[in-house]
């Protein structure tokens, strides 16, 4: 348990990708089995224990601590499990015992429930601050050292000495603790592999949200993926109950579809049952849901319409893997798991539906606002919104509450005058990352928002030179920039919606407002006015109202 | 007599009506008592200043010579009355000069402990425990999450990635005054022995304490030199500096930050903190805990920190305890802390 303990809280302080892939690669290197496989496991989210929960950490606390002293320990730290690993009052001369992190995972699966409170406190007994830590981390199973599967798995690869892809095509057939897949890592034994089965699955669906109730949501907590405007359908192949190769294709309905696209399912070369949206790609291009319309419309699938029409299927789920059911895992493991599989079967008709790289909400809206350069591309005509999932969402029938959202929505944009600049934090800490911007009143700038990216690296460093080279006043982390009518920098500003605010000198405050181009080009007297906010603000109203 | 007649809080600073003397105001007064030299204790413009002759010197040093009216210096264990209110100072264990003020009338004694720790801190002299009726005291890491490693301890870690790293420069945030010289004394102790650079902002108090005897080997300043040459290098700095482009001109710059607060991992990562070194100079729950009841007091003032969990610890123990809220006391280990 030390060594992996230790592992945790390198990777949770080490910033640097080479950094964590040395720390891993060395970790399953010199740590025997089973604790290297439980390790991985733990760190890419395949493990989940039934009885071991949050509320089983927050049980042990009010036994052993002052509710008082812990309420307010835990308001100030703000994670349960630090929390309760730095006050757990524990005897530091026996701590270091030798606990492997096999006993703990084995335990935690295995105990019963009514005796795993009195179990996981002898461990905390047992264990150092560190240790604790560790053990409550996986407990709650949200780790936050910033190790995603992928990063782990190209840390495998560089412990057998493979490619990262050769790890996808075989990650999926073993289990945790992965004696299997090590030992062929290894040179000790041969590439792990599995059987399939072939059936329908009924699909997940999702609920409609507003950005601001997004406010509500962290967004470590969730993925997001285009919400392309295609059909939704499930490619379901592998061996049949009979030992037959068999492949479908099936609508949202379980419908099966397959004799309308024997061109996608006679080129099914998987066993796996896929979720995704069927759509046509021409020149390159995914097309809009017109174009598709002209094909579904037709009953029998000719030659030609197949040549003038090339579907294929863009897959956002894995429902099934050989004989392995993978619904009850959560979306990022299905997801991870997803893409080794989109990986693995380049010839297949598929491809992955991309998730969307952010961190904030705020950036979403970007990339909702933008999905060309948001990361959708050439293919940006054919999304309709974003759908929005839960990291730990199993996938489950029908509507279930809490766990997918659609988001449609279009932006607004105007431009905008750069007025104040303030040093960000983190990463960005040396550069003037936030931005004050406003529009003409008159013959005046007012303020009206703040936007603090939906611009690249390359830019930050260019609007950071831009801010130190013209700077008129500082306050403290803030730069006055200059901003007359004639030299100045303009901002194109988009966001998500409008509202009235007193608190605002405009009157008005904006929603999820982010740099969406930087108009070097163009002179600040040319930049928006107040006036054309409060036309959008009205339409807005009206169309709400 | 009443402990709140000899010694009680105004918007001021905590107050001595008989001597009319206010003990670290954070306004101008006529008459002051400095326990110790950091910035929201010890501030310009008082009438006369009463304090260790190193807290003098250091507010000269950060001040400028006409930082007070008067001033008198007080050594350790000597004693002068003011009004019939007999006051002494005690070593704090804090900083350099750091000092714990008792006032003493008609038999009841007030402690005000200033700021104060009890590890071992080879800068100043350790924290002396002063019997009372009253011990007024601090509660910056007074919550049960907070119990300090030793500083040689973190001092090991520090130097335990300077050898697995050996071509980055590792950058050390640490508070000018206190913090930064007992890092420097540390790496001493811990065996290295190779220069230790200084941002330009830590060298005035750093050659203080190397007038006043504190031995910190061989310091050098930051300059200009090609990025290679600083492979390897221990660079100590003031907090706010690792925020600014100045950190640039070293390679690959591995960014560490000694205080209390790193033991903490949300506020290490929101800090960009590769390596946290979890060194305080304030008292750790344990040595609150520890220090109140050593003094033998009866009732506990807190000043500012955490004081609800100090104070509910103190009434399950049977004491008096209360809140005095003193506003304009900050904490220097936070200093740079992103708004
Ligand atoms: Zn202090
Ligand atoms: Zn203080």
């Amino acid at each position: 348990m030390n060594r992996f303990a230790a592992l945790l809280d390198r990777l949770a302080y080490e910033p640097r990708r080479l950094g964590k892939l040395a720390l891993l690669e060395t970790y399953f290197r010199d740590t025997p089995d089973p604790d290297r496989g439980w390790a991985l496991a733990a760190m890419t989210g395949a493990l989940n224990f039934k009885n071991a929960k949050a509320g089983l950490i927050r049980t042990l606390a009010a036994e052993r601590t002052d509710p008082v002293l812990f309420a307010l320990s835990y308001d100030f730290v703000g994670d349960l499990a630090e929390t309760v690993s730095l006050m757990w009052p524990a005897d530091s001369a026996r701590a270091n015992a030798t606990l492997s992190l096999s006993d703990v995972v084995e335990g935690l699966q295995t105990t019963p429930k009514g005796e795993l409170p009195g179990r996981v406190a002898a461990w905390l007994d047992r264990l150092d601050e560190n240790g604790r830590w560790a053990l409550l981390k996986l407990i709650t199973g949200a780790l936050r050292i910033g190790v995603s599967a992928r990063l782990a798995r190209t840390a495998l690869a560089r412990l057998g000495g493979r490619e990262p892809d050769e790890i996808e095509d075989v990650w999926h057939a073993d289990a945790p603790p992965y004696l299997k897949l090590f030992a062929w890592l290894e040179g000790r034994g041969p590439a792990p592999s599995a059987n399939t089965s072939v059936r329908f699955y009924p699909p997940m669906l999702s609920h409609p949200i507003e950005p601001e109730a997004l406010e509500d949501f962290d967004p470590a907590e969730f993925c997001a993926e285009w919400k392309w405007d295609g059909i939704r359908v499930q490619a379901a192949a592998g061996i049949d109950a009979y030992g037959q190769r068999a492949a479908h294709l099936f609508t949202r309905t379980g419908e099966d579809a397959s004799d309308a696209f024997p061109d996608l399912v006679g080129a099914f070369d998987f066993e796996a049952v896929l979720d995704g949206e069927l759509l046509i790609r021409r020149e390159g291009r995914v097309q809009d849901f017109n174009t598709l319309q002209q094909r579904l419309n037709r009953k029998s699938a000719t030659a030609k319409l197949m040549a003038e029409f090339p579907a294929f299927i863009r897959v956002y789920d894995l429902l099934a893997l050989g004989k392995e059911d993978l619904r009850a895992l959560p979306f990022a493991a299905r997801r991870e798991q997803l893409e080794s599989f989109a990986a693995a079967h380049p010839f297949a008709p598929i491809d992955l539906s991309p998730l969307i790289s952010f961190n904030t909400w705020d950036e979403l809206a970007a990339a909702r606002a933008k999905p060309a350069d948001g990361g959708a591309g050439v293919d940006a005509e054919a999304v309709e919104g974003v759908m929005i999932k839960r990291r730990d969402a199993p996938y489950l029938a029908g509507r279930p509450k809490g766990y997918w959202f659609k988001w449609k929505r279009d932006p607004m944009a105007i431009d905008a005058v750069l007025m104040y600049a303030q040093r960000g934090s983190g990463k960005r800490s040396s550069y003037y990352s936030d931005y004050t911007f406003g529009v003409w009143s008159g013959d005046e700038l007012t303020p009206v928002g703040k936007a603090y990216f939906g611009f690249t690296d390359e830019e930050l460093a260019e609007l950071d030179r831009f801010v130190r080279a013209n700077t008129l006043n500082r306050f403290g982390p803030v730069r006055e920039v200059t901003h007359t009518k004639a030299k100045g920098l303009v901002l194109e500003v988009a966001f998500e919606g409008l509202q009235r605010s007193r608190r605002h000198k405009s009157g008005l405050a904006m929603r999820f407002p982010r740099i969406s181009r930087i108009r070097w080009d163009k002179p600040p007297r040319d930049a928006d006015t107040l006036d054309t906010l409060e036309q959008l603000l009205q339409r807005g109203e009206t169309a709400e109202g | 007599m009443q402990p709140a007649q000899i010694l009680h809080p105004r918007p001021e600073g905590l107050y001595a009506p008989a001597a009319d003397l206010y003990i670290d105001p954070t306004r101008p007064v006529a008459r002051a008592l400095i326990t110790h030299g950091h910035s929201d204790h010890a501030r310009a413009g008082h009438g006369a200043v009463l304090a260790t002759k190193e807290t003098l010197a250091i507010m000269g040093a950060r001040c400028g010579p006409g930082f007070a009216g008067s001033t008198q210096a007080l050594a350790y264990g000597e004693e002068i009355t003011i009004g019939g209110v007999r006051f002494s100072l005690r070593p704090a264990g804090h900083v350099l000069g750091s000092a714990q003020a008792l006032a003493e009338c008609g038999g009841t004694r007030v402690a005000a402990s200033g700021d104060y720790k009890r590890h071992p801190d080879p800068t100043c002299p350790p924290f002396e425990i002063m019997p009372c009726d009253v011990f007024i005291t601090e509660a910056t890491f007074a919550l049960p999450v907070f119990t300090h490693p030793s500083a040689d301890h973190e001092v090991m870690k520090l130097l335990d990635s300077v050898a697995l790293f050996p071509e980055r420069a590792h950058i050390v945030g640490a508070y000018a005054l206190g913090k930064a010289q007992r890092v420097m004394a540390t790496l001493r102790a811990c065996g290295w022995d190779k220069p230790i650079y200084a941002h330009g902002a830590l060298l005035a108090v750093t050659e203080l304490y190397r007038e006043f005897g504190v031995d910190l080997g061989d310091v050098r300043p930051v300059q200009d030199a090609p990025k290679s040459f600083y492979a390897g290098a221990i660079v100590l700095a003031p907090p706010s500096a690792l925020q600014t482009p100045w950190v640039r001109r070293f390679p690959d710059p591995a960014t560490c930050f000694a205080s209390g607060w790193m033991r903490i991992r949300a506020r290490a990562r929101q800090r960009g903190v590769e390596l946290p070194l979890v060194i305080s100079d304030h008292a750790d729950w344990p040595d609150l805990q520890r220090t109140i009841l050593e003094t033998g007091a009866g009732e506990i003032w807190i000043t500012h920190g955490e004081a609800d969990a100090l104070a509910h610890w103190c009434a399950q123990q049977g004491l008096n305890a209360k809140a005095l809220h003193l506003v304009g006391y900050g904490d220097e280990e936070a200093e740079g802390a992103a708004a």
